[in-house]
């Protein structure tokens, strides 16, 4: 067991884990912040994705001893009252089916306009492919993404 | 104009109190059905008049609407309301739905079900009773204060109006008193015409919450001293625990012990939905997750190999023997079995005419055989409970399709009668039919019970993989034989199924053909298996719509004209008396979509179009994919999907369905296979598993309904079976091969 001392949303918290516990259950655990989704543990699904240092990152597969002071943005961080440009764009085409994967969908579809404010269909493809939605909303995922875009 | 009572024998489905601090509630059965009549009176189950469901109208005019159905993604908790505000006539930005925190003292959980796509065709007549009730009572509220006749009170957005004397008010101003107003024997439904809610696009009533990360799913739930429980289960089917080490999980970090528990005892009579795979399992339960995960990986056990045995189990039909085969098995080996049982006699499920008359003086005849994998659920949230178990009550909370299904199983295992068990529904990541087979509550509860302490069982990706209920394995061959004009005269179907057989006797083309034969047989196995959206009709449809495209191509017609045909026939002539759809329906839905997918105007070489229709679920779906080779790999520009599931509710959550279904269906007949090895399953997470991905998906999917006056039927599971047939088809034109194995490519080639 080790402490350390992780800036999640903004906000200092200190935790006392074992150094390999992935920042996922970290969060959701000793966080209490569940909107970072567990779905497969091995990068391979995307409901995990959090930022680190404004990066998508799968938690899954983060050890909490690699966050060093790099600063944590989850789901529950994104903006103040769920009005994020994503998270207006999310509502406006009633993106969510069962709603799991969302969380993982809205943080990677966030740091790809940062790093990309226009994507083209092929790059919000080649971006968002690591994000697996079982109930299929793709298609919603896609549109609102580009209207995200449109509003900022 | 429809009356509708509002009880049966005097038995009332609605109840009226006065609300604490002013207003009124209505509870009502989410479940009652009020088609009266001496047949059914007698047989209406209990369940629906237990009150389950309330309208709350406040003074303030707030209505608030308590949504008791369990909410896995097809949007229910939103249109069901919706139906209720309709009858209501209020405006829908001044509805709260609520999904109910489960109270057992007002709310009965049995009978409770998502699956089927039932809720909205189950729930239709009663939520408009009980919305034109509480409109009425309000009503008949403001008549006694203006003292004037009710036939004369009008109502509009939540407003009641009295023309001739001008008087009018808000709901919430009359509130109070309509909760003294004796709830009325009958009431008088909207038409159709009148509607304004339904049939408008709502947006999901849990979106914001849902975009947010707020927690609303099982594996989100939390309690003050909670601790966390995981299992380890026999790696293969056909085998059990011999025996197990412990020590060494034990003593590692935040574990607080480690057990092995059994779900069911061996004298329990099991329902049909209390099936489970491995009935005896290692459990590990400690603080964090991650601590054990970690103790999971160190336990060391040994597994032996079970023989067989038989089960009673007591379902829909009655009991029932079940002969579960000792060993181990594997696909290759199943293959094997199912040639050469698909080759014997089987069981005939229906004849018409001469169908060995008609194959063997037939001008041509096509025969053709499909085969299909098992399948796992893989809904993203897997597989968890909560359970809080002391020695006078339970409290357990978590995802599931059906609580009313695994109640007695509960009650039994952990010895306290159902009222003191409370059962809390929470919104679920994906169900797909496999959370109706709730054993893991079971589970939790027991190991709550036995630690002492409140749970949370949580299985990895991996249990939930390899613990699976899964879609069984199929094969169906198909016969069809042509006259001299190329008229279809005979048509066979015979499948099976390990363990269970797909055919459906009464379905399209039964009726449409004069010489008609259905068969059916199956394999016994040790691999359990269950519901997966729309059950069989998953397979079928698939099969049945690319074979019926290789007739039409050996009758040298134009495939949507072909079905046309025999829907004529069926229509107009039809052959047997139980043929189980309506073919002007079904032929209405190819129409559509043969007119808004532009079917007779493609003239683009490089589009390769495939169609097909399927009815299940009460709903016809009819589908053209279009297809493009781009690079050597097939692209999915375009889906046009034509349904007709009477009226439709709210038309973009049902449009986000039919959007997700098709995804779906692409996805499995891609790629969707669980094969075993010496029993064990030869996947365990996305990283072999494949699940269709953000660029693979169509690129766009335009979903038409037919517009009518007719009941609403359910959307969650019939816009998912054709898809396989459009999609084969479409393949078929691009590759001139036809494909009849799923999954039609492997885990490791992308679409473009
Ligand atoms: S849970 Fe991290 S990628 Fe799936
Ligand atoms: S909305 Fe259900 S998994 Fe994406």
């Amino acid at each position: 067991m080790a402490i350390f001392n992780l800036k999640v949303n903004g906000k200092q918290h200190q935790v006392d884990v074992d150094p390999t516990t992935p920042l996922l259950w970290v969060l959701r655990d000793h966080l209490d912040l569940t909107g970072t989704k567990y779905g497969c543990g091995i990068a391979m699904c995307g409901a995990c994705t959090v930022h680190v240092n404004g990066m998508a990152m799968r938690s899954c597969q983060t050890a909490v001893a690699s966050i060093g002071n790099q600063a944590v943005t989850t789901i529950e961080g994104l903006s103040e009252d769920g009005d994020h440009p994503v998270q207006r764009a999310w509502l406006q085409h009633d993106v969510p089916q069962c709603g799991y994967c969302q969380s993982g969908q809205i943080m990677n579809a966030v740091a790809l306009l940062n790093a990309n404010p226009n994507p083209t269909d092929e790059q919000i493809e080649a971006a968002m492919d690591g994000n697996i939605c079982r109930c299929g909303t793709y298609l919603r995922i896609k549109k609102a993404i580009k209207s995200a875009a449109a509003y900022t | 104009m429809t009356l509708i009572k509002t009880s049966i024998n005097r038995r009332s489905f609605l109840k009226s109190s006065a609300l604490a601090g002013g207003g009124f509630v209505l509870s009502f059965s989410w479940l009652a059905s009020c088609k009266s009549g001496t047949k059914e009176t007698l047989t209406i189950p209990d369940e629906w008049f237990k009150l389950n469901g309330y309208i709350k109208i406040g003074e303030n005019g707030v209505v608030t609407i308590m949504a008791p159905n369990p909410e896995f993604g097809q949007n229910v908790i939103t249109s069901m309301p919706m139906i209720i505000a309709e009858e209501l006539d209020v405006d829908w930005k001044n509805v709260i739905v609520e999904q109910a925190p489960f109270d057992p003292e007002i709310y009965t959980r049995t009978g409770q079900f998502t699956g089927g796509s039932a809720g909205i065709r189950s729930g239709w007549p009663g939520l408009r009773m009980a919305g034109a009730t509480a409109r009425r009572m309000l009503q008949e509220a403001a008549a006694l204060a203006w003292s004037v006749p009710v036939s004369e009170i009008t109502t509009q957005a939540g407003v009641l109006s009295h023309k001739s004397s001008g008087k009018s008010a808000g709901y919430g101003e009359m509130a109070s008193a309509a909760a003294g107003i004796e709830v009325p024997e009958e009431v008088k439904l909207k038409d159709v015409k009148d509607f304004k809610i339904i049939s408008t696009s709502q947006k999901n009533v849990e979106g914001k919450k849902i975009v947010t990360g707020k927690p609303l799913f099982g594996l989100d739930y939390k309690k003050e001293g909670m601790l966390i429980a995981m299992i380890v289960h026999p790696p293969a089917f056909g085998m059990k625990l011999k025996s197990v080490d412990v020590s060494v999980a034990k003593a590692m970090p935040g574990i607080k012990d480690v057990f092995t528990i059994e779900t069911y005892k061996d004298d329990y009579e099991q329902q049909g939905f209390d099936l489970t795979t491995f009935n005896e399992l290692i459990v590990v339960v400690g603080n964090t997750t991650w601590e054990v995960m970690n103790a999971k990986k160190a336990i060391r056990a040994e597994w032996e190999v079970f023989p067989s045995y038989t089960v009673t189990k007591r379902g829909w039909r009655g009991p029932e023997t079940v002969h579960i085969p000792g060993g181990l098995e594997s696909t290759s080996n199943h293959r094997r079995e199912i040639e050469e049982r698909a080759a014997k006699p089987a069981n005939i499920l229906r004849k018409d005419g001469d169908p060995e008359s008609a194959f063997k003086n037939a001008a041509k005849v096509v025969e053709r055989t499909y085969t299909a994998p098992f399948l796992a659920h893989n809904c993203m949230e897997p597989i968890n409970f909560f359970a809080h178990v002391t020695a006078d009550k339970a409290e357990v909370a978590g995802p599931l399709q059906a609580p009313g299904f695994i109640e007695s199983a509960l009650s039994a295992r952990i010895g306290l009668p159902k009222e003191k068990i409370d059962i809390q529904l929470t919104r679920m990541g994906g169900g797909f039919g496999l959370r109706a087979y709730c054993h893991y509550l079971v589970e939790a509860a027991v190991i709550s019970q036995k630690v002492n302490a409140p749970v949370k069982l949580m299985y990895t990706r991996e249990d939930d993989m390899t613990f699976g209920i899964y879609r069984p394995s199929y094969s169906v061959t198909y016969k069809a034989a042509l006259d001299n004009d190329n008229n279809l005269v005979g048509f066979q179907v015979k499948g099976g199924g390990v363990p269970e057989s797909p055919v459906f006797a009464n379905r399209f083309p039964a009726g449409a053909v004069d010489n008609y034969l259905a068969e059916s047989w199956e394999l016994e196995s040790n691999i359990t298996i269950g519901a997966f959206r729309a059950p069989r009709s998953n397979f079928i449809a698939g099969a049945e719509q690319s074979f019926l495209d290789e007739v039409a191509e050996a009758a040298g017609k134009d495939p949507i004209e072909f079905r046309l045909g025999l829907l004529d026939r069926a229509k107009n002539n039809p052959v047997g008396e139980r043929n189980d759809y309506d073919a002007a329906r079904y032929a209405g839905v190819l129409e559509l979509v043969r007119e808004k997918s532009g079917w007779n105007g493609n003239s683009n070489p490089g589009v390769h179009r495939g169609v097909s229709a399927y009815f299940c679920h009460a709903t016809y779906v009819a589908q053209v994919l279009d297809l493009v080779m781009e690079n050597g790999k097939p692209k999915i520009p375009r889906v046009s999907c034509a349904i007709d599931c009477g009226i439709v509710i709210n038309p973009d959550a049902a449009t986000n369905m039919a959007e997700g279904a098709i995804v779906d269906g692409v996805g499995n007949a891609m790629f969707g296979e669980m094969s075993f090895n010496n029993g064990v399953p030869s996947k365990t997470n996305f990283d072999k598993y494949r699940i269709i991905r953000q660029s693979e998906a169509p690129k766009s999917i335009d979903v038409h309904f037919v517009e009518n006056e007719i009941d609403p039927t359910g959307m969650g599971e019939p816009p998912f079976p054709p898809i396989f047939g459009a999609l084969a088809n479409a393949l078929y034109k691009a590759t001139g091969k036809r494909y009849y194995n799923q999954p039609f490519f492997g885990e490791s080639i992308n679409l473009g």
